[in-house]
């Protein structure tokens, strides 16, 4: 290439390996770790809401990702109003669950009795209306959000190896909200109901139960668990239109190889495409090849899943 | 026929017609379709070329060279498809007679055939985009770059890197044309070791994992060329990993610039850039520039901005040179005089339609406002000219 | 042939007729640019048809048929480039400008990379399969993002995409610079496509495919080999897709992986939808107002997708026989590929 001594040729990449030993330190694997941990947990918030819709109403919702990017705008747009980043986040989830309402009211109660492909067409409709609708309100520039000044310093977990506070409050929160999900499913009534109800819908419905209200309380739990995930996401990525498509295709990966409608899947999956997404980023480089080839790891391990297990690792229904 | 059936096939017919829609009445004036990024992390480059442009063309009496002027402009959504299927219409149905504005190289190249082959004879007046193909082994009679070359900048920053010492640099660029031009010219005058050379995918928000890299690999300096929404994150990301202390981070204007510093905030500070102009330069034609750029949009300009404007400069100085856009001929010659005031100083071009001007360095200072602003230091190049020259073979 | 097969067959031969004749009279008109436009919608209808053959036909919901057609389109444009440059691909494959050779080249290896997704994806069904089809569509996107090559100083590859000259002379004939040329060599493809497609779903093969469409129990129990009557038509329709392919990089004279990513698959699922599913010349229509929409719609309001997202979901929850159902009469129950 452009005589640089020592590189490797990986398809006329031109990019050197590394001169430095760069082998995995202990401190690289930490951070490194810790990261894919943060990313797993985002992808398990937005994952967890459509994995329930999709095991108990049988809705492919493409466009459960733009709740996450709602959020994400509407938190940056309360930050600046309120100056609290706490209450932004609150108020997004607010906000961005009314929409989720609507949206249940006005569409997609009338896509539950079509079939996937009417859903999928349907939704891809509501995706591009709200990619639109968010250019009109906020512009077509994207948005940079700050970290709250609180939580903006680092942490030293282990000596010379400083991290963000705020990746750990991502991580911390998440995994709260994940044992606050779990709790809910396992020890309430509305978690029976749900459980049920992603295992025999008819049966649920035939005892009863308000099948119309239990959708539409599902749904809102979903729509919340995306908008937190997007207002949390914020200070960290930038917070950009269409930024809900691009973690859809990893969020649906997630579930596919957790199982539809398996919340317990959802948590393993994310954790695991979160890990292998981060440290396929850097092996790569390291390697001297390409990075986009990272991305395809996610979308190998997919594959490899569904050929054993084709219904997922845990699927709810049987 | 059932009237259902009349309506619709009537209704099929006229949408399908609507293909034939006549181009607009062609004006006996200047027409420039300007095709920039204003959507996105980096819609903030295109906002400021379409102000710069905008603001050189009040300058020039509202009409460049005495032509009554219409600016077609439109938004490229840094995806190469979506630039050429915009050059395409404004050049083959729009019929444009000059195109800018394109930021990123990777829609310059893609467009590139598109308006520079065109049969009507299109200039292509750059704003930004210099890649190295178009210097070198692709230029093009139609073709100026009002900018610079990709590597400059860069090579400024190696030169730079150098001489304070710098053993031992980590380099991170986009992986794109201008990302890989950027390092080359960088790799071409920086003489310590590169540690890695890491490319990543263009667009991209989230560096951890690059970051985590970096640290474990303990370099003496990071120098980075990440434009707009890209390099916020970055520096945010960079700062928030506490890597500002233990690594000094360098990078070429397009890192450090107007569009990112208001976003980064106090990060900045301290830091150095390699450019080819600051709005701290001082001559007349920045100065009312600069000035001007202020008083009506608030903000203080980007180097985007300062070559849009000098852009639409050149335009109305070509164009009072050669009476005109009719002549092809004396309009390229006119170009290549570039007898016009540009914001940065002495600028001549070379033989490759590229510029041959002086590179700075600047430092990243707060000034008497409290605003993030970009300090001369001192020059690193005096009439630096691109290393492509040599491989063009234009006829003079 | 029932009255409603021949209404349709007559709205078909119409815009046939009316896609003929409108590029003679954009050129009349010195309206050259239009050539191009409605060249590019019979490209995609062609592509669209290849799509319907599955989704229409065959009842498999693919969200990754722009992969074929990004195949297809890859291979012609490797080869130009290579040609170009007279460098060999991969190091022994000489690049090679001759239609004759890259059009069937495209069109296998698009078929190669459909059987090779079909044999995993036809595993799955329902949801699973209109996951896997994404993912594959993305795998494969991923694939051409990473493609790289440079050669002093030239280089192709990834998002940028592959810019190579189009000037060829296709089957000895027409050349493409020749606009209006190479528009009717595209537009015969698109009518052979369309009458072997016809010619196919009215087979023994296209009825079984459809039988296995809605109910592919029964047609297991009466013995037939259900999976792989799918795998062809699957194998069948991607090549047709890589041939569309082919058609788009010589129109183009420029290919980027964005051709592959999962939204324009779903773009190639609402022309078909859109327009009719399980009719063939649905989605013709479907492509052709699609294009046109998305190319013209911007000129009267920059924010026309807030009227074309809705718009899409109303035709879902309303029109769900497509376009090519406004041609029918009231009230005929609709047995096609739809419901």
């Amino acid at each position: 290439m452009r005589g640089s001594p020592g590189a490797t040729r990986a398809r006329g990449t031109g990019r050197p390996a590394p001169r430095r030993d760069q082998t995995m330190s202990f401190l690289l694997l930490v951070e490194q770790a810790l990261n894919g941990l943060q990313l797993g947990v985002t992808l398990f918030l937005i994952a967890a809401g459509l994995t329930l819709v999709l095991g108990i109403m049988n809705l492919v919702n493409l466009a459960h990702g733009s709740l996450y990017m709602l959020g994400a705008f509407f938190a940056a747009s309360f930050a600046r109003l309120t100056g609290s980043f706490a209450l932004a986040v609150l108020l997004s989830i607010a906000a961005s669950a009314l929409v989720g309402l609507l949206v249940e009211l006005v569409v997609l109660r009338h896509l539950y009795r079509r079939d996937h492909l009417d859903q999928v067409l349907g939704t891809f409709g509501l995706i591009l209306f709200f990619n639109e609708l968010t250019k009109i309100a906020w512009g077509p520039m994207a948005l940079f959000v700050d970290v709250p000044p609180a939580l903006s310093g680092r942490v030293e977990l282990i000596p010379g190896a400083p991290y963000p506070v705020y990746r750990l409050v991502v991580l911390a929160a998440g995994l709260a909200v994940a044992a606050g999900l779990w709790w809910l499913i396992t020890r309430t009534r509305l978690g029976m109901l749900i459980r049920a109800g992603a295992s025999n819908r008819e049966m649920v419905g035939a005892l009863g139960i308000d099948i119309d209200r239990l959708y539409t309380a599902v749904f809102a739990l979903g729509a919340a668990l995306a908008a937190f995930a997007g207002a949390m996401a914020g200070p960290l990525y930038v917070v950009e239109i269409g930024m809900g498509d691009a973690i859809l295709i990893k969020v649906f990966v997630v579930i596919v190889i957790g199982g539809i409608g398996s919340i317990r899947g959802a948590f393993v999956a994310a954790l695991l495409v979160g890990m292998v997404d981060t440290f396929g980023r850097i092996l790569p480089s390291l390697a001297g090849l390409p990075s986009a080839l990272a991305e395809m790891a996610v979308y190998v391990l997919m594959a490899t899943v569904l050929f054993f297990r084709p219904t997922g690792l845990f699927a709810a229904r049987g | 026929m059932k009237r259902r059936h009349f309506v619709a096939g009537t209704g099929l017919a006229a949408a399908a017609s609507a293909t034939v829609l006549p181009a607009r009445a062609q004006a006996s004036g200047l027409r420039i379709g300007l095709l920039t990024t204003l959507s996105g992390p980096s819609a903030g480059l295109g906002r400021d070329t379409v102000d710069g442009f905008n603001l050189g063309i009040k300058h020039a009496g509202g009409r460049l060279g005495g032509l009554a002027t219409e600016v077609i402009s439109a938004d490229d959504q840094l995806k190469p498809d979506v630039g050429k299927a915009t050059a395409e219409r404004m050049v083959q149905r729009d019929r444009v007679d000059i195109m800018t504005g394109v930021v990123f190289s990777n829609v310059m190249l893609a467009i590139s055939d598109t308006v520079l082959k065109d049969r009507r004879g299109v200039f292509y007046l750059s704003s930004n985009a210099g890649p190295s193909e178009l210097a070198g082994r692709d230029c093009n009679p139609n073709f100026f770059s009002v900018s610079w070359q990709n590597d400059n900048t860069h090579e400024a920053m190696g030169e730079h890197m150098t001489k304070a010492g710098i053993k031992r640099a980590y380099l991170l660029a986009p992986n794109y044309p201008a990302g890989k031009d950027a390092l080359t010219g960088f790799k071409r005058f920086f003489k310590g070791e590169v540690v890695a050379e890491v490319y990543t995918q263009i667009g991209q928000t989230d560096y951890a994992a690059e970051l985590a890299a970096l640290r474990a690999a303990r370099p003496d300096a990071t120098y980075f060329f990440y434009p707009g929404g890209m390099g916020i994150a970055f520096v945010r990301q960079y700062t928030a990993a506490g890597l500002a202390q233990q690594v000094p981070v360098f990078g070429p204007s397009f890192s450090l610039d107007q569009t990112i510093l208001p976003a980064i905030g106090d990060a900045a500070l301290g830091l150095y850039a390699s450019t080819f102009w600051s709005e701290k330069l001082e001559n007349p034609a920045n100065a009312k520039f600069v000035a001007d750029f202020e008083a009506t949009h608030n903000r203080i300009p980007s180097p985007y901005a300062a070559q849009a404007y000098d852009t639409a400069q050149l335009i109305d100085a070509a164009l009072k040179q050669a009476g005109g856009i009719g002549d092809k001929a004396k309009f390229r010659n006119a170009l290549r005089a570039a007898n016009f005031s540009s914001v940065r100083g002495p600028f001549r071009f070379n033989s490759n339609h590229f510029p041959i001007q002086n590179y700075y360095l600047t430092q990243i200072q707060k000034d008497a406002r409290g605003r993030l602003v970009n300090e001369l230091r001192g020059v690193i190049f005096s009439s630096h000219s691109d290393a492509y020259a040599g491989q063009c073979r234009m006829k003079p | 042939m029932s009255p409603r097969l021949d209404r349709r067959a007559a709205v078909a031969i119409g815009l046939m007729a009316l896609l003929a004749i409108l590029p003679l009279v954009a050129t009349w008109l010195d309206q050259g640019f239009y050539v191009g436009q409605l060249r590019r919608v019979l490209i995609f209808a062609i592509a669209a048809v290849s799509l319907d053959i599955i989704l229409g036909y065959g009842g498999m919901v693919s969200l990754g048929h722009a992969a074929f057609v990004g195949a297809g389109a890859y291979v012609v444009a490797l080869l130009h480039w290579h040609a170009d440059r007279g460098i060999e691909v991969l190091g022994i494959l000489p690049g090679t400008m001759q239609s004759l050779a890259t059009i069937p080249a495209a069109m296998l290896v698009a078929a190669l990379l459909a059987l090779a997704i079909g044999a995993i994806s036809l595993r799955t069904s329902g949801l699973y399969f209109i996951m896997i089809t994404l993912a594959f569509a993305q795998l494969v996107y991923f694939l051409f993002v990473s493609l790289r090559f440079e050669d002093a100083g030239r280089s192709y590859g990834g998002d940028d995409g592959l810019r190579y000259p189009a000037d060829v002379t296709v089957l000895g004939l027409v050349d493409t610079t020749n606009d209006l040329g190479f528009y009717f060599v595209v537009w015969t493809v698109l009518a052979l496509v369309l009458l072997g497609a016809q010619r196919l779903v009215r087979s023994r093969f296209g009825v079984v495919l459809q039988g296995i469409r809605d109910n592919e129990r029964r047609m297991r129990a009466i013995g037939f080999p259900t999976n792989r009557y799918r795998l062809v038509a699957f194998v069948l329709s991607g090549a047709i897709a890589g041939l569309a392919g082919a058609l788009l990089a010589l129109h183009e004279s420029y290919v980027s992986p964005s051709l592959m990513h999962w939204t324009r698959s779903g773009d190639l699922v609402v022309m078909v939808v859109l327009g009719g599913m399980g009719t063939l010349f649905g989605p013709v229509i479907g492509a052709t107002l699609f294009l046109l929409l998305e190319k013209f719609l911007p000129d009267f309001t920059e924010h026309w997708m807030i009227v074309f997202g809705p718009l899409l979901v109303l035709a879902v929850l309303f029109a769900r026989r497509g376009l090519i159902g406004l041609f029918d009469k009231r009230g005929e129950e609709a047995r096609d590929g739809g419901h």
